[in-house]
């Protein structure tokens, strides 16, 4: 039981973290290779909040309004990079990031931070808030895509040339897509920290930012179910399956790759199509 | 009420626009017309922003739009209709114009995530494209129309913003003559309706039909400014057209 308690806890943190990379790739159209940085962030600033004593619920909003706040700045970038070159710039956020938090010691350096406090919740209490709050950011992203604020990322996605020339701040809409999702990715991180209860900087490298955003690519970016139900089989799958762990980055190249390929708008329009094809079919049927 | 002065525009040396500036009076159509190169398009640029002149002003009623970005610029009262279409592709042409009509709903970014109707925009886009003939494709996606549908699409859109003044870069070129004649009869109905039309335009026997002036340029000065007719009866705006030689045996 404790094992599934397990997984089920780290596929929620997972549908947190994908799903907020999600309102930054998927909603707004900005490639961000360097979100395991700011899970980092979140992850930090809480372990290190709670050590100090300071209650769970506190150091997990200021996890969140920390890393949401160096999204901001990050999100400046945005402004003046695109494409190739802004994926090149968030690459180079999550290395500056771990060089960062190597070298200071009070961040424990190499050594990272042990002993994190538990939240008090036990293993079930802990499991079913953060299933929750996966809900609720599932439930939010829904409501954010139908909202104006999601209409206007979908004209900024699609064309930011053309939203700026009817009258659309293009600048202020990226600049929020960041904040929104680094904040969420910073609870991802506080949640993981308060779970495995160690963290070190190689548990928000390069290839952490890349799984995240291999779910909301297979997933199908703009897709909250498409990315949820990425996110939760890539990140029970490994553990289900020890073989696929060994040789996970291998797995989750392939994947992309296949993807890519033959389906580049991911699982969700993979499955949209063949839904498509099947109601067709009925009615010519019935026709 | 859109008044363009003294404009000089200068790219890494080349001088794309010297010392140009004229006036659009409320409630006229004016013609911006001018051979291949002659700075017409750019002279929109800096109308809308996205090209800054070395010198001069442009303003809107009175209102100086120097140094605004191009969105405050379209927000203050210009509509923009590109010489090249750019729809948004992930939208029906129904989403296209009534994302713009909720130009209000879109002012403040973060108050526009507590808004979530859209059918009040829906219903007033959905008339622009009834004025404008496309509301039977109002549900297809950009990607599967021809390029008619698209430039109406793009006058649409910018109708959506309820501008002071519509600038329309040649909203004709790729379209058949009777598709061209259709269009500009829809650009001749907007006006009567209110509404005042900047347009640039190559198609020269409708722009005569429906303007009530127009500005010429060439070489990125202004050579002709006035009533079609007088405009296109002048000697050195036939030249740029028709060539030196045409101007030397006429």
């Amino acid at each position: 039981m404790e094992y599934e308690i397990s997984l089920l806890t780290i596929m929620g943190i997972s549908i947190i973290g994908a799903l907020s990379l999600n309102l930054i790739v998927g909603f707004c159209g900005q490639i961000s290779l360097g979100h395991a940085a700011f899970i980092g962030v979140g992850a930090y600033t809480s372990a290190m909040l709670t050590k100090s004593g300071i209650p769970f619920i506190v150091a997990v909003v200021a996890g969140m309004l920390l890393a949401g706040i160096l999204g901001v700045f990050v999100g400046f970038a945005s402004l003046r990079v695109r494409e190739d070159f802004l994926a090149i710039t968030t690459m180079g956020v999550v290395f500056l990031f771990m060089g960062i938090v190597r070298k200071q010691e009070f961040l424990g350096g190499e050594m990272g931070i042990a002993m994190i406090p538990d939240p008090g919740l036990g293993k079930i209490g802990y499991m079913v808030l953060v299933l929750l709050l996966a809900a609720t950011l599932a439930l939010f992203s829904i409501y954010l895509k139908r909202s104006w604020l999601g209409f206007t990322f979908d004209t900024v996605a699609d064309d930011e040339d053309t939203a700026n020339l009817v009258g659309i701040d293009v600048a202020r809409y990226k600049l929020i897509a960041f904040a929104l999702g680094t904040a969420f990715a910073g609870l991802a991180g506080a949640l993981y920290a308060h779970n495995v209860k160690f963290i070190d900087p190689e548990s928000f490298g390069f290839i952490e930012s890349i799984t995240i955003l291999s779910m909301v690519v297979i997933g199908g970016t703009g897709s909250v179910w498409g990315v949820t139900s990425a996110a939760i089989l890539l990140s029970i799958f490994p553990m289900w399956f020890q073989f696929i762990d060994n040789y996970k980055l291998l797995v989750y190249g392939g994947l992309l790759c296949v993807i890519m390929l033959f389906s580049p708008d991911g699982l969700s329009g993979l499955f949209g199509r063949i839904y498509n094809g099947i109601r067709s079919k009925k009615s010519n049927a019935s026709g | 009420m859109l008044q363009v002065n003294n404009i000089t525009v200068i790219f890494g040396g080349v001088t794309a626009l010297k010392g140009v500036d004229f006036n659009v009076k409320c409630g006229e159509i004016m013609g911006l017309i001018g051979p291949n190169g002659a700075g017409k398009t750019t002279l929109m640029r800096v109308i809308t922003g996205t090209v800054i002149p070395v010198s001069g002003t442009v303003t809107l009623e009175n209102i100086n739009l120097d140094g605004k970005p191009p969105y405050l610029r379209i927000r203050s009262g210009i509509g923009l209709s590109q010489q090249i279409v750019h729809p948004f592709r992930s939208l029906s042409v129904l989403e296209n114009v009534a994302f713009v009509a909720g130009h209000g709903k879109t002012k403040n970014p973060l108050m526009s995530i507590f808004r979530y109707s859209r059918d009040r925009e829906k219903q007033k886009a959905m008339k622009i494209l009834q004025l404008l003939g496309i509301d039977k494709v109002a549900e297809a996606k950009p990607g599967n129309l021809p390029l008619g549908y698209l430039k109406r699409l793009e006058v649409a859109r910018a109708l959506a913003l309820e501008p002071k003044i519509l600038l329309l870069d040649e909203p004709l070129a790729g379209l058949n003559q009777f598709e061209a004649k259709q269009m500009a009869d829809k650009l001749l109905e907007l006006n009567h309706l209110g509404q005042t039309i900047l347009l640039i335009e190559h198609n020269l026997s409708e722009v005569i039909r429906i303007c009530n002036r127009l500005v010429v340029v060439d070489n990125g000065t202004r050579i002709g400014l006035g009533n079609p007719r007088e405009v296109m009866d002048d000697p050195i705006v036939r030249s740029a057209y028709l060539g030196g030689s045409h101007h030397a045996a006429s």
